[in-house]
């Protein structure tokens, strides 16, 4: 007889703490999916991300030039390499190396195929923060220079000395004409 | 209402805090202890709704300012990108837009609520006057929002309103030039209105806080308007209050997405999808809908009154529709504070429900709109046929004897026995008169329903009755008609005469209902068998 | 007492609503677009038809100055592009519009309709070599071409009217999609001068030369090529250009209140359990 009452008190109790628990995991998914949109919107937008895509004619740059070209809001270079400039990048393939890549890679078109050596496209972002560096002829390994924090790069855009980690990261490019590319 | 503290810090880190920043146990004492009364019924949850609504439009609103671009050449262009290329902008923006119209519904709700129930009363009058200001803050917000997106809504709402205050004698031009920062709303107006745009939410924000500690200070007034007596009459916040409350938001949520996801435009201007043009003018400029009410109260004013011209009848008619509920609480006589128990005030109170529904209509109608008119429109012609038709050039003096000069003539005419004359008057002196002696004078009559309707049919008349008339005398009789504008009027005149002359004098005139004694006396016998 | 007042506000919002809707000319004939219903979408084949009779014959006056060519392959887009498997013959292959079972999304850049249809514009830019003026061809993340440089330019070739831009036309003029399309069939075949009499036009004149004429666009499915199909078909798509979210917004509409309903029915169980007992 005793047992009967506390059975329903117990049943009641459970109903009551699945309703709340109930009520209150609602609550929290419906928060939680409400604040997705709020952060999404941070992302880059649709114009954004469908940025075009540039296109370089490279007729106009001559034999040991470079020319710096926006694309996605972001300078890149695009080097006409000297034979001599190729020759030293393909000497360092095997050079002590902090971020080891040999220069026909980093010249690989988006596609796959290969790209031509007289042609770098590099983004011309320094690995260590971000600034441009400057092409400097003559300086130690013959290649850039970040003035922000000294940062030397070969000819091939590898890193050879200073703070920044990584090589200059090649631009995504494909050749669309014997003296033209696009960049993206 | 505001006893000493329930609070106790259960862990060694709360209670280390508590002698420090006794934050947990304010917000204890405000929004789980704190003593509600039981009784209280679903239009007391609108608070809390306000509350999410704040909520909602500062943190849409601040996403928003991350895409939106405060140049009047950009800025209808910014409002067109986040709608069609920010990651889920056109649910920020719908719900920013659609979000004000919540806002003023469950403010007009709350205010109404606030009435009829007398929470503006001693002691709560701070809290009434709080809320006063919050709402007019609500109304400059809403207005500087509105001018955002640079429509031609946007725009023109913006030219209008600067040009109100330009109507304030001696000083208002040089407000209006200060406002706008230039001597037409431009760049610097739409500059200077995002910043203040975004800076006042935060104004009311703080303000609030205020209308939250007014409140717990005073207690919450309660449906009957008898004040609780003991610990009995009440229960804690949290949960009772709060779960009621997010119960209600719930359902408000509804009726908010169902706008923000199946008709986010219906209450707003198809016009403010044009980009502004300061060289056209929409053929017909409303404000938001939740402004309506005082737009119509503005237009009523369509007459001068001694010194004051209509357009600043119209102006301070509008700031004191707002500014007389700031006074309410000392308008109002009664010592009985919910109108429950008072059924004359009631029915005025009702009454007063319905003028403010019928302004808000008006402020949406065409002002020249016939609502009824006493008859047709008539017009009787007068010719005379077969007889001597004369015509007789003659120029006045001056502009200012013109009319003395044509009577003259028309007088002579009468007395050499013209049956009819009639003066054609060419410029500002010059006039021929046509005058008939002899034949037989005829009249027509014809009417009809509008004036443009009469004037074709004057035409007709005309046209039938042709070359045996030399010229027509036609007079025109309009019937009165009752249009938008006077029924703006009434109602304008009924909004002030509620707050003006019916509540002070019902206080001290009526007969109150009386408060059955289980209400005026504490409930405690009852509470123990639910317990 | 006060719920007859929400009841009263209601009609009232509803009333303020309607009272907009002023004028003189003929009210516009409701058509029966896919995109009334409160669940449907869009009908795709109808706006990339109307997309066709905006780029043959309206784009000549009309710009869309807030498209770009790039929206029209974005999701929910006309010419969104998918890559699907085949299942007769297992390939993967492209299709437009989304398929049933599901498929990998094309980036916009990689779409070739899009590519095809911005390449064939062509956009004045400035040429970066030598900083003059120069044309070239259109690229996906161009805005619509716009026939005519500035609004003085569209007046002067348009005898002093100015062809409105149709970015948001069916949001910024009363009556919507069905104004528009009554407005396209509403010529009345009278002329008067420069003007030309419509029946859905306020003031029963407009600038406009009646646009659509039959057979003057080539449907390549068939559709029949008549001025009401092209009218519906270009309404349609002018409706996606201004609301091109629209199918995501009333998906999403579904499941929120669904949500809020499931909410709010836990929240009232709440609500009777944390009163039950309690005198109120």
């Amino acid at each position: 007889m005793a047992t009967a009452p506390a059975n329903n008190a117990h049943g009641a109790e459970t109903r009551r703490d699945f309703i709340f628990i109930a009520s209150g995991a609602a609550a929290a998914v419906g928060t939680a999916a409400t604040i997705w949109p709020f952060i999404d919107q941070m992302n880059p937008a649709a114009d954004t991300l469908a940025m075009s895509t540039t296109e370089v004619d490279l007729s106009a740059i001559e034999l040991g030039q470079q020319i710096k070209v926006m694309w996605q809001g972001k300078p890149v270079f695009v080097r006409h390499r000297t034979p001599s400039e190729v020759d030293a990048a393909r000497r360092d393939d095997y050079a002590n190396l902090k971020d080891p890549q040999h220069d026909a890679d980093r010249l690989l078109q988006e596609d796959g195929q290969p790209g031509r050596a007289e042609w770098l496209i590099l983004e011309a972002s320094c690995t260590h923060l971000g600034c441009v560096p400057t092409f400097v002829t003559g300086s130690s390994f013959g290649g850039w220079f970040c003035p922000c924090h000294g940062s030397d790069y070969d000819t091939s855009g590898r890193i050879r000395r200073g703070p920044a980690p990584k090589n200059l990261v090649p631009a995504p490019y494909v050749f669309t004409g014997d003296t033209s590319i696009r960049i993206g | 209402m505001s006893g000493h503290s329930t609070y106790e810090p259960k862990s060694g880190f709360t209670r280390w805090l508590d002698k420090r920043l006794p934050i947990i146990r304010m917000a204890h004492d405000s929004f789980v202890a704190y003593p509600t009364p039981r009784n209280l019924n679903y239009w007391y949850t609108f608070g809390a709704m306000l509350a999410l609504c704040l909520v909602v439009q500062i943190v849409t609103g601040v996403v928003l300012a991350m895409h939106y671009v405060p140049h009047i050449n950009m800025a209808f262009a910014s409002v067109q990108r986040i709608d069609r290329d920010v990651p889920y902008g056109w649910l920020i923006q719908n719900i920013h837009s659609v979000g004000a119209s919540m806002f003023f519904l469950a403010v007009y709700i709350h205010m109404f609520k606030g009435l009829y129930y007398g929470s503006y009363k001693a002691p709560r009058e701070v809290l009434w006057i709080l809320g006063c200001v919050i709402y007019f803050l609500m109304i400059a917000t809403a207005f500087l929002g509105y001018s955002l997106p640079w429509g031609q809504m946007s725009f023109w709402a913006a030219t209008v309103i600067t040009n109100l205050i330009g109507a304030l004698p001696m000083i208002g031009e040089s407000i209006k030039n200060w406002l706008m920062g230039g001597f037409s709303v431009d760049q610097p107006t739409l500059n200077r209105f995002f910043s203040l745009h975004y800076l006042l939410p935060f104004v009311i924000a703080g303000v609030v806080a205020l209308h939250v500690w007014a409140l717990h200070e005073t207690g919450q007034n309660n449906p009957t308007g008898v004040e609780v007596k003991s610990k009995a009459d009440t229960v804690p916040f949290t949960p009772h209050a709060t779960i009621k409350d997010l119960f209600a938001t719930a359902l408000f949520l509804i009726l908010f997405a169902v706008f923000v996801f199946y008709m986010p435009d219906a209450l707003g201007h198809a016009d403010n999808y044009i980009p502004a043009n300061p060289l056209q003018t929409p053929p017909e400029i409303v404000p938001e809908w939740y402004l309506l009410p005082f737009y119509a109260i503005l237009r009523a004013f369509d007459f001068n009154i001694g010194p004051i011209d209509s357009k600043l009848a119209g102006v301070l008619a509008m700031f004191a529709s707002i500014g007389v509920l700031f006074v309410l609480p000392w308008l109002d006589t009664s010592r009985v504070r919910s109108m429950r128990y008072r059924p004359a005030a009631r029915q005025f109170f009702l009454i007063f429900v319905v003028v403010c529904l019928v302004l808000g209509w008006c402020g949406g109608q065409n002002p020249g709109r016939v609502l009824a008119q006493s008859g047709d429109f008539t017009a009787t012609l007068r010719w005379v046929e077969g007889g001597a038709v004369s015509a007789r050039a003659f120029s006045a003096p001056s502009e200012e004897q013109f009319d003395e000069t044509a009577a003259g003539m028309r007088e002579t005419a009468t007395t050499e026995g013209a049956a009819m004359t009639m003066v054609s008057r060419s410029n500002a002196t010059d006039a021929r008169m046509m005058s008939v002696v002899g034949g037989t004078p005829q009249t027509q009559t014809v009417s009809a329903r509008t004036i443009e309707a009469l004037e074709e049919a004057v035409q007709e008349a005309k046209a039938e009755i042709g070359a045996r008339a030399p010229f027509f005398v036609t007079e025109r009789a309009s019937p009165m008609a009752f249009t938008v504008t006077r029924l703006s009027q009434v109602a304008t005149f009924y909004y002030f005469l509620f707050f003006l002359v019916l509540l002070p004098l019902l206080g001290l005139r009526e007969t109150p209902g009386r408060v059955p004694d289980t209400i005026a006396k504490p409930i405690g016998g009852q509470t123990q068998e639910a317990a | 007492m006060l719920r007859a007042l929400t009841v009263a506000a209601a009609v009232f919002v509803a009333a303020a609503g309607v009272a907009f809707a002023a004028g003189e000319a003929e009210h516009p004939h409701d058509h029966p677009f896919s995109f009334d219903s409160p669940i449907r979408g869009y009908d795709m084949a109808a706006v990339q038809r109307g997309f066709q009779v905006y780029n043959q014959v309206c784009s000549t006056c009309h710009s869309m100055a807030h498209l770009s060519y790039r929206h029209l392959g974005e999701e929910g887009g006309p010419f969104a592009a998918y890559m699907a498997r085949n299942h007769e013959t297992g390939e993967e292959e492209m299709v437009v519009g989304k398929p049933a079972h599901g498929g990998r999304f094309v980036t916009v850049t990689e779409n070739p309709y899009v590519r095809a249809i911005a390449s064939a514009v062509t956009i004045s830019d400035i040429d970066p070599a030598s900083g003059q003026p120069m044309d070239r061809p259109g690229r996906v993340s161009d805005h619509f071409r716009s026939p005519f440089p500035n609004e003085i330019a569209a007046r002067a070739a348009n005898g002093g009217a100015y062809p409105p831009d149709l970015s948001v036309i069916t949001s910024a003029r009363h009556g919507g999609a069905d104004y528009i399309y009554s407005l396209l069939v509403g010529y009345t075949g009278e002329v008067d001068g420069a003007l030309y009499g419509n029946r859905y036009f306020a003031g029963g004149k407009i600038a406009m030369p009646p646009p659509l004429a039959e057979g003057a666009v080539a449907y390549a499915d068939g559709s029949p090529t008549t001025v009401e199909q092209y009218a519906a078909d270009v309404t349609t798509f002018l409706q996606w250009a201004a609301d091109p979210h629209m199918e995501a917004r009333k998906r999403m509409g579904i499941i929120v209140i669904s949500f809020l309903l499931v909410l709010a029915g836990l929240l009232y169980l709440a609500y009777k359990q944390v009163w039950r007992g309690e005198s109120h």
